[in-house]
């Protein structure tokens, strides 16, 4: 027997389409599907009306002639007769480079601002609202040709620093701050693994070491936790540490010879040890004080959000103060802090396309700076700009959800 | 009982002792010292330190403020004035100002409508801003864009007339349909607002006078602080009806519409916004018909535009998650359609929850409008890159000039961001 609600059988009538919830969706998304494909067909029309009528059409070739342009902050090997590609990689190095320092200050300042703003002490409460309102509401952009114009302006040139009565010095003689950049010693090795001069196998060793020692440690770590919940007692940690981090490191220094190049002033300008430029520096200090402001506040509510009953039911148990806060209050306070965090570091990376301002050979300087406007290719350059952005963008949110998915609170 | 003690104790006070104020280190100003300042040796060197960090900003800074020249033809003249003193030279804004605020090719005879524009726009945004006003106000709300239009680009006033002719059509429209079913209610009114649109383009062409009221200024012409309010204001209203349009979509039951929906919002948010600013200056005009010619400012409004929609698109979405799953059950049992639930019961309650992010995105994207300087428009950022700071007389003026803009836009973001808090508190309705 048939109820009334069902549907006569049969008698599709073609206003059910409409008016019939089952087919409704279906048609909806039908005319969604048709609208979309006539506007996408439409542009693309355009576009091949307008290339038409430039004589111009879509390709890549121009990534693999020579780039014409000298690029004086690159960490990989370029001269202006090295491909345009290759233009591309040393600023997608050069963006992931200054992402990278920029969010470990930002985090450090974050952190350090946000536990102040919650500190006992009235003055330093206020001090630091002021910091994070003063830099949160004024645009980076901003921020970065202050810094930038701080770092040319009133520092010195390198000329200053010559002659005997020079009106200024390196800082220990080791360090150089002059309106073209910082020179930093440079650390290199004599002997090269595996013989010969020091090379990037050496520096791949030592990272490797590095790799090491952070297995070693968690090691450690682990070993004493398990002799703690046997026995009681925990054994000490801090020398085994130490030792882990630093014998592998001096013993390798010491094996393949490690010398600094201290920066030293030739005719007018220094030479030697490490250049940081001067635009570097300003997007890194500006794109870390600038998105410290926003860490701190994530910092502050993060802390805010582990309810008063945690702190006092550790203290009830005995904990110390020290270990209230490592132990309890920050495990529950991470969970709400790190997704902020995360989409912080994503802004850093978007933000650091700002570089083109100052002069900092970032991607979006080389890609679709330079070789844009020297090849014309605007639609080519700005498909791989955007391309490379979505990528790290994707990637970093895929390993936040994953993140996410971990410290989800595990309820029934 | 002070008889039984009589022989025991040598005295027994028999009377009340009066009051007496708390010690002075236990109340008043030392008090609070002690307790906020000085409440363990660290916190007290932290003090210490913070004073210090105050002081030296505040010596360096001060002096150098308040000695500051406000009246000289150039830098030169202003250095000679000091004399050597170190002091700032404040005569570059006084000098500059109406560059600084209008650019340095909007003509200086007009400079009076932007400015009435700016101040009609805070009677046009107070209805909006403050519930308790009458709300007869937002009347005026609704014709301030085209009285902006017409004050800031002038020319013929029949053309903002005949767009919000086209609204006034549209939205007949609309009315007449919605009861019947919303979504032929309101293509409808596009269709209608469209046709009115169509036509009248044709009448303007035929009715416009040679010489119009307001001189005609190309929008290339904008400049200065007032591109920097334009396009906020411009971007976020026309952002948030974009956003809630996305934030809907994304949450359809419908996977093609939910997926172009995620694509675009993700597409959006992933790259920064400087490269959608390329492509509104180098790229864009590719995919318009070839005779068409849209002007810069509208080629970055639309990318601003669809780049905030994103962002405010997700925080939609998360006060549309945030509601308990039992109001959309609710409007569901009720009989409402699609249509209705959202509008009457789901959006009013996800947009009160939404408030404090969309403000964030407002003044984030505020922001971002001094970014519109790398594509060589000259907002303030890029008024005071080029054509201040090249100019012969004022080669060399950065910290006024960059102070200044730092103060107008901390100004303006910190305002937005205590009007958002105090909305929110106002907005609270549940009992804690």
């Amino acid at each position: 027997m048939s109820t009334l609600s069902d549907p006569p059988k049969g008698s599709f009538r073609l206003s059910m389409l409409l008016n019939d919830t089952r087919y409704r969706s279906m048609t909806l998304q039908v005319i969604a599907a048709i609208a979309l494909a006539l506007a996408l067909a439409y542009l693309y029309s355009n576009l091949a009306a307008n290339l038409r009528a430039f004589g111009l059409n879509i390709s890549f070739a121009f990534l693999g002639n020579a780039a014409g342009y000298d690029i004086n902050q690159t960490l990989i090997d370029y001269t202006s007769q090295s491909t345009n590609l290759r233009a591309a990689f040393v600023g997608i190095i050069n963006t992931l480079l200054v992402a990278f320092l920029a969010c470990v200050t930002a985090t450090v300042l974050g952190v350090i601002a946000g536990v102040l703003r919650l500190s006992n002490n009235w003055l330093v409460r206020k001090l630091m609202s002021f910091y994070v309102e003063i830099f949160r509401n004024i645009p980076v952009l901003i921020w970065i040709i202050i810094i930038f114009t701080i770092m040319t302006v009133t520092l010195p040139g390198p000329n200053e620093f010559r002659g005997d009565n020079a009106t200024s010095s390196m800082l220990f003689d080791l360090f150089a701050f002059t309106n073209r950049g910082v020179y930093i010693p440079g650390p290199y090795f004599t002997r090269g693994f595996g013989g010969g001069e020091g090379s990037a196998l050496n520096w791949l060793m030592v990272l490797a070491l590095l790799a090491g020692s952070f297995f070693g440690a968690r090691f450690v770590t682990a070993r004493a936790s398990r002799i703690q919940e046997a026995t009681g007692v925990r054994p000490g940690t801090l020398l085994p540490n130490l030792a882990i981090w630093f014998l592998p490191l001096i013993a390798f220094a010491l094996v393949f010879g490690l010398h600094w190049d201290i920066p030293e002033l030739k005719g007018f300008n220094f030479s030697g040890g490490i250049k940081i430029g001067a635009p570097l520096i300003a997007l890194w200090l500006a794109l870390s004080v600038y998105t410290g402001a926003f860490i701190a506040e994530n910092v502050r509510a993060g802390i805010q959000a582990v309810s008063k009953g945690q702190t006092e039911a550790a203290a009830a148990l005995g904990i110390r103060q020290g270990r209230i806060m490592s132990l309890v209050i920050l495990p529950q306070a991470l969970r709400v802090i790190i997704p902020p965090l995360i989409s912080q570091y994503l802004n850093i990376t978007k933000n650091s396309s700002l570089a083109i301002l100052v002069g900092y050979a970032d991607i979006t300087a080389t890609l679709g700076g330079i070789t844009l406007n020297q090849t014309g290719r605007a639609i080519e350059c700005v498909l791989l700009l955007m391309a490379f952005y979505l990528i790290i963008s994707l990637t970093i949110s895929a390993v936040m959800n994953v993140y996410n998915k971990s410290t989800k609170l595990k309820e029934r | 009982m002070s008889g039984t003690h009589e022989h025991s104790v040598a005295f027994v006070r028999t009377t009340e002792i009066p009051q007496q104020p708390a010690p002075s280190n236990a109340a008043g100003p030392i008090k609070w010292m002690r307790d906020n300042l000085f409440a363990t040796w660290p916190n007290a060197l932290l003090t210490v330190a913070s004073i210090y960090v105050i002081f030296l900003v505040l010596s360096s800074t001060m002096p150098w403020i308040l000695g500051g020249i406000w009246d000289a033809p150039s830098l030169t003249a202003c250095r000679e004035i000091l004399q050597g003193e170190s002091a700032a030279c404040f005569a570059v804004l006084s000098d500059r100002w109406h560059q600084l605020l209008f650019g340095f090719k909007y003509p200086s005879e007009y400079y009076w409508r932007p400015t009435l524009a700016l101040f009609l726009m805070f009677f046009a945004l107070a209805p909006v801003l403050f519930f308790d006003l009458p709300r007869k106000l937002l009347i005026f709300t609704a014709l301030f864009p085209f009285i902006a239009y017409w004050l800031i680009w002038g020319g013929t006033i029949w053309i903002p007339i005949f767009a919000m002719v086209g609204f006034i059509a549209g939205y007949f429209v609309y009315a007449r349909f919605v009861a019947q079913n919303f979504a032929l209610g309101f293509f409808g009114g596009v269709a209608g607002a469209a046709i009115v649109w169509y036509i009248s383009s044709f009448v303007v062409a035929a009715i416009a006078p040679e010489t119009p009221l307001l001189g005609a200024v190309p929008s290339r012409d904008l400049g200065g602080f007032m591109l920097n309010l334009m396009l906020g204001l411009t971007c976020v209203s026309l952002s948030i009806p974009l956003g809630i349009a996305l934030a809907l979509g994304r949450q359809s039951s419908m996977p093609l519409i939910k997926w172009i929906c995620v694509i675009f919002i993700e597409f959006i948010r992933g790259v920064p916004l400087i490269t959608l600013l390329f492509v509104a200056s180098v790229m864009l005009a590719y995919f318009f018909p070839p005779d068409a010619t849209v002007d810069l400012f509208l080629r970055v409004v639309i990318m601003i535009t669809i780049f905030s929609a994103a962002y405010i698109a997700e925080v939609i979405r998360g006060g549309l998650a945030a509601l308990p799953k039992g109001q959309y059950e609710a409007a569901n049992s009720l009989g409402l359609d699609y249509a209705q639930a959202m509008r009457l019961i789901i959006l009013p309650q996800a947009l009160k929850i939404s408030i404090p992010g969309i403000v964030n995105i407002a003044v984030g994207l505020f922001k971002d409008t001094t970014l519109v300087s790398v594509i060589s428009m000259f907002d303030m950022v890029g008024m005071i890159r080029g054509p201040i700071l090249a100019s012969t007389d004022w080669n060399g003026v950065y910290w006024e000039l960059f102070g200044f803009a730092a103060l107008l836009f901390f100004v303006v973001c910190y305002g937005i961001s205590q009007y958002s808090q105090w909305l929110e508190r106002r907005l609270a309705t549940d009992h804690r």
